[in-house]
This record gives structure tokens, C-alpha cells and sequence, in this order.
């Protein structure tokens, strides 16, 4: 098991609302209202919600750019809201944050080598001074940017190229753990996936843990090994990725996950759609009992009055984290697993005796593409048959070869 | 099918020949700049049949917007300028007409919704009105008539308690709310073409569905040409019937939805296709495309594409390459699109 490396429990934060003539508090914005979860070391920690559900705001307690109305976030093992001044600026060489604006978290006044450099000023004994300069060409050559361009401005960088900026110097002082908060969501979809793959490399070669808060719930998957779903402040479901996105028990992550659109034409009007009506409530002024009962289509008289607990609940596998009265397994999506030759159905039931080549001999398919035809997910399927029956059968992957080829040519 | 009205019941001078509605030929659009000419379009065609829905996908510069503020007619000029090309609107020339002319097709013919509906309404009247206005500028109805068409409109685009909220502000109503208004607006008048630029890009994921549903139903209902400009490639997947990729002011490659997702025929649609993380994808790994797309001011010679592109050779440096038939219904601007498709 590996150690836990942040933990926060029961944070709130809640934003005073003043009104009338005396600015008096007539209210408050409970952006963040009890959240509690771990961040193990070397893991990525997804955060995922629509806009106002507070996974900035936490955030930004994690890292005490905001002080909590109550509860503790603490770092290995130490409370991060109870540090000195000079013990907190300590740790925060251990936590640091990329966020999401590339060109506003950008001093356009300095240059990439001054905004790179500047935690070495902070911090003068992380890099002796005469080194710092050289320390900046590295890191800028670590996230792939011309260490060159050490005297250029941030407007002479393109978007993808200032978020490389920005994660340079949120790893310049070696942190554990990085926050990074919308990381990719201004980029382009092609500069994007060369951000995501950077922020993987990077995790890889320096050990680094992420809490990676996004609202994309495709890229979320893609680089989190735990998910936790917030909706109004709180968290409505954590678990492992494919806990969350296999087999959902809370019916918000449900209609979350069946609103995402996927890249795949012939899966239109066959993916269960759940269209929640209205809005998100405001925040100032949460819907009683479970936050999500005003939208959901299962709640009950209980859910209007009881906060639903986030504890471990059965979802047909095993149990991970839900707060639903009625929290019930639902599988929204199919997943499919990614190879080096092509894509298979994987239901979750995956032999694992088998070796996974064969799995692929079974249905070799290019680019998730050929997923189309009926015919190849009936044969994945054969597949899949074929493995829980024991030894495979060569004579079916033979076969489903040959009917894939087939019901390739007419495209082809 | 012959000479068929676009639209029925209608007073409309302009009838779509077999169903065409909008030719769009060799557009060129340019910006003239203080740091010289940025060509954001370089030769756009495409078309647009009645009750079709077109997707034109690309990244952000690639030309996608301009070609729908040409096609509205709503480019600011200067510093635009569209030196070459042809908007055909059932067989009239929209940039040759007069502006008056013009002007009374922006609305009954060709309407438009943006992405940004807080500012793209009027801050300072109520929803109702400036849904109104349609009707009392192009329909001469009156104050009260205007209106009660109004809130039927915000009844269609499922706003709750219409009649109450009419007289409400932008300000007063949600960004999925504000979108519907907008849309209300846009449809008012009947148009046979709506074109959608970035209709969801500014919301959760949850109101996007709920949006795109809505458009859907009401260009089937209304069998509307609907031209949704967009970068989501999973929004495209659901929606749309043809698509069209954009990349430095052309289009490199236009097929039906599914072929193009089963089978690009262009290295940069590939590559798009690769790179984006799939919902229901275990272990992908993304093949980013390398470097960053063309400064518009100093567009590569040849193919726009070939500094980034794996498979450029000598001769996509020096000849661009054209938008052809590469299969039946499919067009590439690629002179490898056989190998593209093949592997």
C-alpha cells in the first residue's frame, strides 16, 4: 500500500454574501462543503464536476491559497493550516500548482526565464544562484520547450507553449505533489493531447503525485487512477477510474458520463442518454438533504431530508465510494481497451489467465474505428466467450479475422 | 423534385433547386492587419441541402468562424476583405447582392447563435423583446402580437414559465437558459439555414446535451440546413451528417460523419482522431500531433499541413494540394490520401 501523501478531512469553505447598505453577511457561497479524501504517493487523482461545484476552490485549500472555514488538509502527516508563515513556505515547495489560464497566470512583463526562475528567488537555497540560470534551460528542455527562448516573453508563445511554461515552473523546486487546475481545457484538442502526454512523462520520471481537477471527463479518465465526482461542494463518488466509469453507483456520475459525447458516429442513438432537466442549484443556497435530489430521477422523500454519507457501496464487483441513498450499479458507457494493435471489448470480465495477445488476436481493429460494425463487437464478444471458457480457441480469433476483414471492404 | 419552396407557408422569394440551399465557392478571406495580411480562408467550397446537418471542425484559427461570418454576411470590412468567391443562396449570389437586399436575408433565410450568449444579447433588454424585435422589424407586427409570438418561441426552447419570464433580463437567466433565448431568437423567423458557432463550447456537459437535443429536434421539425461549427469531435459524432475539416483557412478533408471517423483520408483528421482521449477507452495512448498550427500571416508553401505532418514529402513542400474526390462522397486535400486510407 502505498503512503498517503495529502489528506484532507471535512474541509468547508464556505464565501460570505454581504448585502444592504451595512455590507452586512446575509449568506454564504458553500463552495467546498465536507470534503474528505487521500492522495496516495505517485497517483493521479482526478477531480471532476461542472462549473460551481468547487473542485477550484478545493484546489486552492489544498495548496492554502485559501484558509478553510473548517476542517484540515495535511501533508504527510502535518496540518498545512496550522504552519507558521516560514513552515508553510517550506512546504509549498512540496505542492505546487498549474492552473488553468495560460495567459493570465503568465507575468507578461517578465520573461520565461525570470517567471521559471522566480521559485529560485523565493527559495534561494534550492538552486545556488549562479546555477539558476543553467537549472531554467533544463527545466524548460524537460517539458519540451527551446531553452534558447530564455529571454522571450510569454506573448510570443503560443497557448500550448505557455502551459509548458506554466508546469516548468510548478516543477522547478521538485515538488511531490502538483495541483494542476484545468490544465488543458484552453488548448487545442491537438496541443492538448501533447500537454497530457508531457504531464504523464513528467509524472513518471519525477515521481510526482497529481491532483488533476478538470471538467473533461474523457481526459480525467485518461490520466487518473482514482476519480472523485463533486457536485455542489460535495464529493458524490470516488473511486478507481474504472470503479467510476464502469460501473457507477451514484446516479449523477451516471448522467455525467452519459451526456459526454464520444467520437464515434455509429454509436449514435445506441448509448443511453439520462437528459437531466434544469440547472445546477446555486451554491449559496443548496437544495436540503441529498444536494442532487432537485435533478434526479430516483430520489425518494429520504433523499429531500438525509445527507447521503460517502461510504463504500456494492457495485456488482466490489464496493468503492458513493453518496446515494440508493446508490445502485449502472453501466453507462462500454469500454473498450486501447492496445498497440487495436482495440477489444472489455466488460470487465477479462480473464486474467489469458494472455492479453490473444485477446487482441480475436479482434484486431485499427483506431477504435472498426468498433462500427455489429459484426466486430459480436465477435469481440466470441472472444471474450472464448477466454472465460479456458484455453482459447484459435479457430474463432481465425474466424472473426476473416468476418472483420469482410465487413471492412465495403468502407475500405 | 424540381424548383421545391424552402420553406412552406412562407412568402419567400428564394426557392432551393433539388433541395440545395447553399454553394459556397473558392471564398477567400483576408484580414489586413498592421503587421501585414493574415489569409484566415484560402478557397473554401462546400454545400448545404435542405434539412442536412454540416459540421465544419477545426482548431481554433483555422478559419471555421470566418467562413460562417462570411457566408452570414456579419464580417467587419475592413479589416476583412473577400477578394475571390461566391455564396450562393438558392442560386443568389449573397456577396454580390445589395446590402438591403442582403440585410432582409439575415433572419427569415439565413439566421445564426453564437457561442458567448451573455454577449451576444442585449444586456440592457428584456429577453422578450429582443425576441420580438424579429418579428416587429421583419414581420411589421405589433407591440402585443410581437410578443405573444415571443413567448411561444421561449414555450418551443422549453424555458419554464415563459409568459412570467419574458420580460426578464439576459443577466436574470442561466448560461444554458441564455443559449435556448438565443436560439429562440434565431429560429423566429423561420430560417431555411441555422448556422450554430460553438453553440456549447461555453457550457457544462450536462446543459450541452440538453442544447444539442434541442437543435436537433428543431432542425428536424423545421428541416433546417444546420451548419454547426465546433472542435468537439464527439459533439460531431452525434450530430452531424457531413463534416468538413478545417486547417489553415481550406478545407483538407470533407466526407460523411461516419466514413471519416472509420477512415480519415487526410494526415491531420487522422491525427485529430488520435489524439483525443476517448470516454470509453482503457490504456490509450495519445498521439499528439507535433508543433503548432501556421501563423495565418505566413501560411508554409505547399500543403499548410507539411511541417507537422508524418508523412510529408518533397512534393507537399512545394505543391498544395487539392481538395479531390478520393472515393465516392469523400474529398481529400492530401497527395497521399490512398496511403491515409490504406493504412
Amino acid at each position: 500500500m502505498p503512503e498517503v501523501i495529502l489528506k484532507a478531512t471535512d474541509l468547508v469553505k464556505h464565501y460570505p454574501i454581504k448585502g444592504g447598505i451595512l455590507r452586512r453577511t446575509v449568506g454564504h457561497v458553500k463552495a467546498v462543503d465536507g470534503v474528505s479524501f487521500e492522495l496516495l504517493k505517485g497517483e493521479t487523482l482526478g477531480v471532476v464536476g461542472e462549473s460551481g461545484c468547487g473542485k477550484s476552490t478545493l484546489g486552492r485549500l489544498l495548496m492554502r491559497l485559501e484558509e478553510p472555514t473548517s476542517g484540515s488538509v495535511e501533508f504527510e502527516g502535518r496540518d498545512m493550516h496550522k504552519q507558521s508563515s516560514s513552515d508553510m513556505r517550506r512546504m509549498r515547495r512540496d505542492i505546487q500548482i498549474v492552473f488553468q489560464d495560460p495567459y493570465t497566470s503568465l507575468n507578461p512583463r517578465k520573461t520565461v526565464g525570470d517567471i521559471i526562475g522566480e521559485p529560485f528567488e523565493i527559495h534561494p537555497d534550492a538552486v545556488p544562484k549562479g546555477g539558476r540560470r543553467r537549472a531554467v534551460q533544463e527545466l524548460l528542455e524537460k517539458v519540451g520547450l527551446n531553452p534558447e527562448h530564455i529571454n522571450r516573453f510569454p506573448h510570443q508563445f503560443s497557448g500550448g507553449q505557455r502551459q509548458r511554461i506554466g508546469i516548468a515552473r510548478g516543477i522547478a523546486l521538485n515538488p511531490k505533489v502538483l495541483i494542476c487546475d484545468e490544465p488543458v481545457s484552453a488548448l487545442d484538442v491537438s496541443v492538448q493531447a501533447q500537454v497530457v502526454n508531457l504531464m504523464e512523462k513528467l509524472q513518471n520520471e519525477l515521481g510526482l503525485s497529481y491532483v488533476f481537477i478538470a471538467h473533461d471527463l474523457s481526459v480525467v479518465r485518461h490520466i487518473s487512477d482514482r476519480v472523485a465526482v463533486m457536485y455542489l461542494g460535495k464529493i458524490a463518488e470516488l473511486g478507481e477510474e474504472d470503479e467510476v466509469y464502469d460501473r457507477p453507483t451514484h446516479p449523477y456520475t451516471q448522467a455525467l458520463l452519459s451526456a459526454v459525447p464520444v467520437p464515434d458516429p455509429t454509436l449514435r442513438g445506441k448509448r443511453e442518454q439520462i437528459v437531466l432537466t434544469g440547472d445546477v442549484p446555486s451554491p449559496a443556497n443548496p437544495p436540503a438533504g441529498c444536494r442532487f435530489h432537485t435533478r434526479c430521477w430516483r430520489a425518494q422523500d429520504l433523499c429531500k431530508t438525509e445527507v447521503p454519507p460517502l461510504e463504500p457501496r456494492p457495485d456488482g464487483v466490489g464496493a468503492h465510494l458513493s453518496a446515494c441513498h440508493f446508490a445502485e450499479v449502472r453501466a453507462i458507457i462500454e469500454t473498450a481497451r486501447a492496445d498497440n494493435s487495436g482495440l477489444i471489448f472489455d466488460k470487465g470480465i477479462s480473464d486474467p489467465a489469458a494472455p492479453s495477445d490473444s485477446v487482441d488476436s480475436g479482434a484486431p481493429v485499427g483506431a477504435g474505428a472498426e468498433r462500427t460494425s455489429l459484426a466486430t463487437a459480436d465477435i469481440a464478444d466470441a472472444g471474450v466467450d472464448a477466454l472465460r471458457a479456458g484455453p482459447i480457441d484459435h479457430q474463432v480469433a481465425d474466424q472473426a479475422q476473416t468476418v472483420i476483414r469482410e465487413s471492412d471492404t465495403p468502407r475500405a | 423534385m424540381s424548383a421545391a419552396a424552402v420553406k412552406t407557408g412562407s412568402m419567400s422569394p428564394y426557392h432551393a433547386q433539388d433541395g440545395l440551399l447553399l454553394e459556397v465557392e473558392n471564398l477567400h478571406v483576408e484580414f489586413h492587419t498592421r503587421y501585414g495580411v493574415a489569409k484566415a480562408i484560402n478557397g473554401v467550397d462546400f454545400s448545404l441541402r435542405q434539412g442536412e446537418c454540416l459540421a465544419i471542425l477545426g482548431e481554433s484559427g483555422s478559419g471555421k468562424s470566418v467562413t460562417a461570418q462570411a457566408v452570414m454576411g456579419i464580417l467587419d470590412m475592413p479589416p476583412a476583405s473577400i477578394p475571390a468567391g461566391s455564396v450562393k443562396y438558392c442560386g443568389h449570389d449573397l456577396l454580390t447582392m445589395p446590402e438591403d437586399r442582403r440585410r432582409k436575408t439575415r433572419g427569415p433565410e439565413i439566421s445564426m447563435i453564437f457561442q458567448d450568449a451573455l454577449s451576444a444579447l442585449n444586456p440592457t433588454f428584456p429577453v422578450g423583446w429582443q425576441i420580438a424585435e424579429m418579428f416587429r422589424e421583419h414581420r411589421g407586427m405589433n407591440k402585443s402580437d410581437a410578443y405573444a409570438q415571443a413567448i411561444k418561441l421561449m414555450e418551443r426552447v422549453s424555458i419554464p414559465a415563459a409568459k412570467e419570464r419574458v420580460k426578464a433580463y439576459p443577466h436574470q437567466f442561466s448560461g444554458g437558459m441564455r443559449q435556448r433565448i438565443m436560439i429562440a431568437m434565431a429560429i423566429a423567423l423561420d430560417p431555411a439555414i441555422l448556422i450554430a458557432d460553438e453553440p456549447t463550447t461555453a457550457l457544462d456537459v450536462t446543459v450541452q446535451a440538453q442544447i444539442m437535443s434541442l437543435l436537433q429536434d428543431l432542425q428536424h421539425e423545421r428541416q433546417m440546413g444546420l451548419i454547426l461549427i465546433t472542435h468537439d469531435l464527439g459533439v460531431v459524432a452525434d450530430v452531424a451528417d457531413r463534416i468538413a475539416v478545417m486547417y489553415a483557412g481550406r478545407i483538407v478533408e470533407q466526407a460523411d460523419v461516419r466514413d471519416i471517423y472509420a477512415r480519415p483520408a487526410h494526415p491531420y483528421t487522422k491525427g485529430l482522431l488520435e489524439s483525443i482521449p476517448r470516454l470509453d477507452l482503457k490504456g490509450q495512448e495519445l498521439a499528439a500531433i507535433g508543433g503548432l498550427p501556421p501563423n495565418l500571416m505566413k501560411i508554409p508553401p505547399g500543403c499548410a499541413f507539411n511541417p507537422r505532418c508524418t508523412m510529408a514529402q518533397d512534393v507537399c513542400r512545394v505543391d498544395l494540394p487539392p481538395l479531390v474526390e478520393v472515393a465516392p462522397n469523400r474529398k481529400s486535400a492530401c497527395h497521399f490520401s490512398k496511403e491515409v486510407l490504406g493504412a
